[in-house]
């Protein structure tokens, strides 16, 4: 029941349905936010001259990968029915460990790895008082969110830390046919986020425990040790995350990341993943963070106060949740 | 270590406020060898300085989580360790109005002799500091002003309005240098809705109004770097070809940079705001689109402090002909260029 498969609707052999009754939910509801998605285009490039150009869909793409590498990892962590309320707090302090003068003198490879293990560390920690420790999710990472944070202004000593090596740098400049590495970054975590969770076991134990947690246990599922790997993941997609922050702003600072939590989460709720968990899709949440990511942009474009930007953005998660309650119900 | 205090110590006898402020700011920068430009000249202080009085200072600022603010409290810190006669008791730093009122609350029942307060929000902490006034506890408002001129006894700080209309100016009169007609303007605030946000862009657009410019495209990130990138971004995409580009603060200026840098742009002239140390190095080596800043120095704490002193030990400022400290200090905004930017590398904060 709690396994996405399993809402598909048994289709009788030789009783063909149409494509739309053949598509299970969830591919109907990222069908929706690809309309949503197609409006704001419209509405960009109706308002805009400069919306449909090469570099500005570029920037649009680059904008969202940092927040979307994040975001993949969040989306494991709700979908197996818990929350990551750390991530941006786990960005900050992974880039500012990364910009320290002691790992910056052993050049990008060390600064990268440093960051990639800072954020595998941190969930790690996370992972275990909740999975081991049977504390409350929200409780924890709310927890790591703030000693994250307070440890990265008191390593940066409150101040933003430049990026000296050129090769970290070039990472927000270099492109690979054309195509920002950025990006390429992003779709690579994505996919292998969505192979991890749609065609491996560990992703269909993810699915279970999320749905119902007692009877994954009796399906002799490792509850605590995959809940364990949940936050593992997460961090380590801070840590990419992190690597990214530094090349797009050429410094590491403890105020890397805010908001970042809610973002995510606000992304992954319009993605039509479940915050109860057992239920969710990477594909959702990263169009998920396009839609916000559009709307930035054509605000910006046109020149519009960014108070109201963020009316706009709230009234979207409402109307999404609420077309979700109906698409859930019919 | 305490040769070099005292040595320091006997340099600083002696000098004025502004000189203070030079040399402190020299000896915290990283910069081993950084001389002192136009600060070292003794001038007569009147014996301010010859040690008096003790006097408990009791300091409150916002949390130290951005490179201006931090340099506020280490600013303010230092000073007091110049005075013999100063007892300085710091709280930690907050950007919660509410704990930061009862954090004050606090210093007032310690019975401190003089308060310095840098408020989050002004109008939020008004009434705290017109209690400590009533309480007998002199206070000196530093930067963001209190809604109430009963709540303190001087208040010292920055011109958000002159910054804006110095960014403005030096805009406008760059761009028409080049004759350039119709120029592209743009503007990248801080918070929006801080009142001194809109100050900085008031004294910005009726500056270039003067030339006949307007500003073109406005955008407001957080003061940070991450946001100064993230919004930058978009707006060099919403203008194609810019003119002008003035940015309010160098700490999210790192962002904005990074930004225009990743746009391959240079078409334009980027003026600063604050005059951080990365931005005056980048003006001095003159090989981008940064060329001036314009200047919110955050020394304003060491003065807060000298100030406090010398209310508490109710002394005047020898300069002035006057008995006591005066009841507002305005600290005039600075443009800084590559022709003086030698005089000011001193005063540099790091962001």
């Amino acid at each position: 029941m709690s396994v996405e498969q399993s809402t598909a609707p048994p289709v009788a052999p030789g009783n063909r349905p149409g494509v739309l009754a053949r598509m299970r939910g969830t591919e109907i509801r990222n069908l929706g936010l690809v309309a949503v998605l197609a409006v704001l285009v419209v509405i960009g490039a109706a308002t805009s001259e400069n919306f449909l150009t090469g570099d500005n869909l570029e920037n649009i793409l680059v904008s969202s990968s940092v927040i979307g590498v994040v975001i993949v990892g969040a989306t494991f962590v709700i979908i197996g029915g818990g929350i990551d309320l750390s991530v941006g707090a786990i960005v900050a302090l992974a880039s500012v460990w990364a910009t320290t003068l002691a790992t910056q003198s052993y050049g990008p490879w060390m600064m990268a790895l440093c960051a990639l293990l800072v954020g595998a560390g941190a969930g790690l920690i996370n992972g275990l008082l909740i999975a081991y420790g049977k504390l409350v999710p929200f409780i924890v990472t709310l927890a790591m969110m703030v000693t994250a944070r307070g440890l990265a202004a008191r390593i940066a000593d409150n101040r933003t830390q430049l990026v000296t090596e050129q090769p970290i740098k070039d990472l927000a400049k270099s492109d690979v046919l054309g195509i920002p590495l950025l990006v390429i970054i992003l779709a690579v975590v994505a996919i292998a986020g969505w192979v991890l969770l749609n065609r491996t076991t560990f992703g269909r134990r993810v699915f279970a425990i999320g749905g119902n947690e007692e009877a994954a246990r009796l399906a002799g599922i490792d509850v605590r040790l995959n809940t364990a790997l949940l936050y593992v993941l997460s961090g380590s997609c801070c840590g990419i995350a992190a690597i990214m922050l530094l090349a797009r702003t050429t410094t590491g600072s403890s105020t890397h990341g805010n908001l970042y939590e809610l973002d995510a989460i606000a992304a992954i709720i319009i993605g039509g993943t479940l915050l109860s968990g057992g239920r969710g899709t990477i594909v959702g949440s990263i169009l998920g963070v396009l839609v916000f990511t559009v709307i930035t942009n054509i605000f910006i474009l046109n020149n519009l106060a960014t108070e109201t930007q963020n009316i706009a953005k709230g009234l979207i998660i409402v109307a999404a949740v609420l077309l979700q309650r109906r698409a859930n119900r019919s | 270590m305490d040769k070099l205090t005292l040595d320091r110590r006997r340099l600083f006898a002696g000098t004025g406020l502004l000189g203070a402020g030079a040399l402190l700011a020299a000896c915290t920068s990283n910069e081993p060898d950084a001389a002192p430009v136009a600060s070292t000249q003794a001038v007569s202080s009147g014996g301010n300085d010859a040690a008096g009085q003790e006097v408990v200072i009791g300091f409150s600022a916002p949390a130290a989580d951005h490179g201006w603010i931090g340099a506020i409290t280490t600013k303010a810190e230092e000073e007091a360790k110049k005075y013999p006669d100063v007892d300085f008791q710091a709280v930690e730093g907050s950007n919660d109005v509410n704990q930061q009122i009862s954090q004050v609350e606090t210093l007032i029942s310690r019975k401190v002799n003089v308060l310095v307060i840098l408020p989050f929000d002004g109008n939020a902490l008004t009434e705290v500091g017109i209690k400590a006034m009533e309480a007998g506890i002199q206070v000196i408002n530093l930067d963001r002003v209190f809604s109430s001129p009963r709540g303190a006894r001087t208040w010292i700080g920055g011109d958000n309005y002159g910054m804006g209309a110095a960014a403005g100016y030096y805009l406008a009169q760059q761009l028409t240098a080049k004759g350039v007609k119709d120029p592209v303007i743009a503007e990248v605030q801080g918070i929006a809705d801080l009142p001194l946000t809109q100050d900085r862009s008031k004294g910005f657009e009726e500056a270039l109004a003067t030339a006949g410019f307007k500003v073109s495209n406005k955008v407001s990130a957080q003061f940070t770097v991450e946001s100064g990138q993230q919004v930058t971004s978009n707006l060099l995409q919403a203008a194609p070809k810019l003119d002008g580009l003035w940015n309010h603060d160098d700490d999210q200026g790192l962002g904005v940079l990074a930004a225009i840098e990743q746009a391959g742009r240079d078409e334009f002239i980027m003026v600063g705001g604050a005059g951080s140390k990365n931005m005056m190095d980048l003006i001095k080596a003159d090989s981008g689109v940064m060329k001036a800043t314009v200047t919110y120095p955050p020394s304003m704490a060491a003065s807060a402090v000298k100030l406090a002193r010398l209310v508490g030990q109710k002394k005047g400022m020898s300069d002035l002909v006057e008995l006591g400290v005066p009841a507002s200090i305005t600290l005039t905004s600075e443009t800084i260029t590559k022709e003086n930017v030698d005089e000011y590398l001193s005063l540099g904060f790091e962001s």
